[in-house]
């Protein structure tokens, strides 16, 4: 695998951290007047998620990560994995609960999303920014409000719970944001 | 259409760079210190490990590798022993791979010297330029001074003179660098760079000048050793909200000290696999031949635009920063 330079660090850049997989999110050039210089680094660990902060000096390398991201299709759970498939070549993947995490509740069959792979082994999975889901239970809906002020819970197919005006009924298609979690609008008419 | 054509800097951060060289101009002529001029394109460099220089190319009738100047100094000195008296210039410098929110590698720099002044009354000097010129945009401007060692007790609690790596490490470990160890070692030097531009810099008081003054004598560079305490140099730095504008010296005059600082400097670059460079001779002969007493020290100009305009970032005081160059 290459090694990277601090210069050539930023953000995006896929580096290997204490023998775990990590994202650079920012890179900041520290340098006293007349001292060593520094970079003072924002990472994401790929694994566990967590952010950290770590200094290099300037000039140092590190080892690159083999990660890379993969558009795939959602196929099924089978109890234990869930599996995903690449559309172009029909390369399935089984991805383990830590894997997974919580873009699960917002992954219905055939959608797509995004793996991310570390050496060829599912590290993490992102929804789409924005997924349609039907409503399977919410309380009853009131005629005549518009508002949405306030909303109620509802609990979508994929098991996800999201508050949604209180117009929108069960059965119905809404639009929701898995960045933030939020109701977005009814889905359009098919 | 692409717009790198254009400025980085808005029409305002241009006219405060005009008003602020105009500014400085009035200033010096006010105390009849001469400006000068002297080489960007030099034969040689400086040795400091720490400073990574550009080349270039000479086609003359004798080809040769030239390099543009990491700062003025050294051709300042040669004018000063020449018999100018008190000088300043500003002109542009050059540190390779130097780039982020605080550093282009081509920078403005504003440097003089001060022939008869001691450090403290170029720091004198340093606050009144400073503050006639930022007044106007801190109305509440303070000033404060304070020791290295003093200053650095107070936010860490560790002597930063007496070097105890069992500490040092114990107090990186306090403040969330526990990869402090394994980057410094034993590197005294090192550990103080990583401390105070980590920690301590950070901590210094807003609306505030700051002048830091007696540097470790392991960050002495090309200051003169204190008489009294040789643990310690006549350097200072000054900082506004954090920000480092510059570095001052009460100046090496002893070309035989200052030779053997420019060896140890070549010998760690070849421990170290750096770029080898060259002494520079002529330096070293004017100070043979007599650097009158003298106090000197570089304020970056684009950093004090920057602390001035509250920019974030130093392309947005510079015209065309190096991705625009």
């Amino acid at each position: 695998m290459a090694t990277y330079s601090t210069n050539e660090f930023k953000g995006g850049l896929k580096i290997m951290l204490d023998n775990d997989p990590c994202s650079i999110i920012e890179n900041e050039f520290v340098k006293p007047g007349k001292g060593q210089a520094f970079n003072r680094v924002r990472i994401r660990n790929l694994k566990t998620g967590r952010v950290i902060e770590r200094t290099f000096k300037s000039g140092d390398t590190v080892e690159g990560a083999d990660v890379v991201d993969i558009d795939m299709q959602y196929l099924y759970n089978d109890g234990e994995f869930w599996h995903f498939m690449v559309p172009d070549t029909f390369e399935q993947y089984q991805a383990d609960k830590s894997a997974v995490g919580d873009s699960i509740k917002w992954l219905k069959e055939q959608d797509l999303c995004t793996m991310t792979l570390w050496n060829d082994s599912p590290l993490s999975v992102t929804p789409p920014n924005f997924v349609e889901l039907a409503i399977t239970e919410t309380d009853p809906g009131l005629k005549g409000d518009t508002s949405g002020g306030g909303g109620k819970p509802a609990i979508l197919e994929t098991g996800a719970v999201v508050r949604v005006p209180l117009f929108v009924q069960i059965g119905e298609v809404i639009r929701v944001d898995t960045r933030t979690g939020e109701y977005v609008s009814r889905a359009k008419e098919q | 259409m692409t717009e790198d054509w254009q400025p980085t800097a808005d029409l305002s951060q241009l006219k405060s760079r005009a008003s602020l060289l105009a500014a400085i101009r009035q200033f010096f002529a006010q105390r009849e210190v001469m400006e000068v001029e002297t080489p960007l394109l030099c034969h040689t460099t400086g040795t400091d490990p720490n400073l990574a220089f550009f080349r270039a190319d000479y086609a003359g009738t004798t080809p040769q590798t030239l390099f543009l100047q990491t700062s003025p100094e050294f051709a300042m000195k040669r004018l000063l022993a020449a018999g100018t008296g008190s000088i300043y210039q500003i002109c542009k410098a050059f540190r390779n791979g130097e780039a982020g929110r605080y550093h282009n590698p081509e920078f403005t720099i504003l440097e003089w010297y001060r022939v008869g002044f001691d450090l403290q009354r170029l720091m004198d000097e340093v606050t009144a330029l400073l503050t006639g010129y930022l007044t106007a945009f801190f109305p509440e401007l303070l000033v404060e001074r304070a020791s290295y060692r003093d200053w650095f007790l107070r936010y860490s609690g560790i002597d930063p003179l007496d070097f105890n790596a069992p500490v040092y490490r114990a107090f990186a470990e306090q403040i969330g660098l526990p990869e402090a160890a394994e980057l410094c070692g034993d590197h005294h030097a090192l550990w103080l760079d990583l401390l105070f531009s980590h920690h301590l810099q950070n901590r210094l008081p807003v609306n505030t000048i700051c002048l830091i003054y007696d540097y470790p004598s392991v960050q002495s560079s090309l200051a003169r050793l204190h008489p009294a305490d040789p643990r310690i140099c006549q350097r200072f730095e000054v900082f506004i909200n954090g920000v480092e504008l510059g570095n001052g010296y009460y100046e090496l005059r002893d070309a035989v000290e200052q030779e053997a600082r420019f060896d140890a400097e070549i010998q760690f670059r070849t421990r170290q696999g750096l770029t080898p460079v060259c002494k520079d001779r002529r330096l070293l002969a004017a100070l043979s031949q007599g650097l009158p007493d003298c106090s000197g020290v570089a304020i970056g100009l684009d950093r004090l635009l920057m602390v001035a305009g509250q920019a974030q970032d130093i392309s947005q005081v510079l015209a065309f920063p190096i991705g625009r160059a």
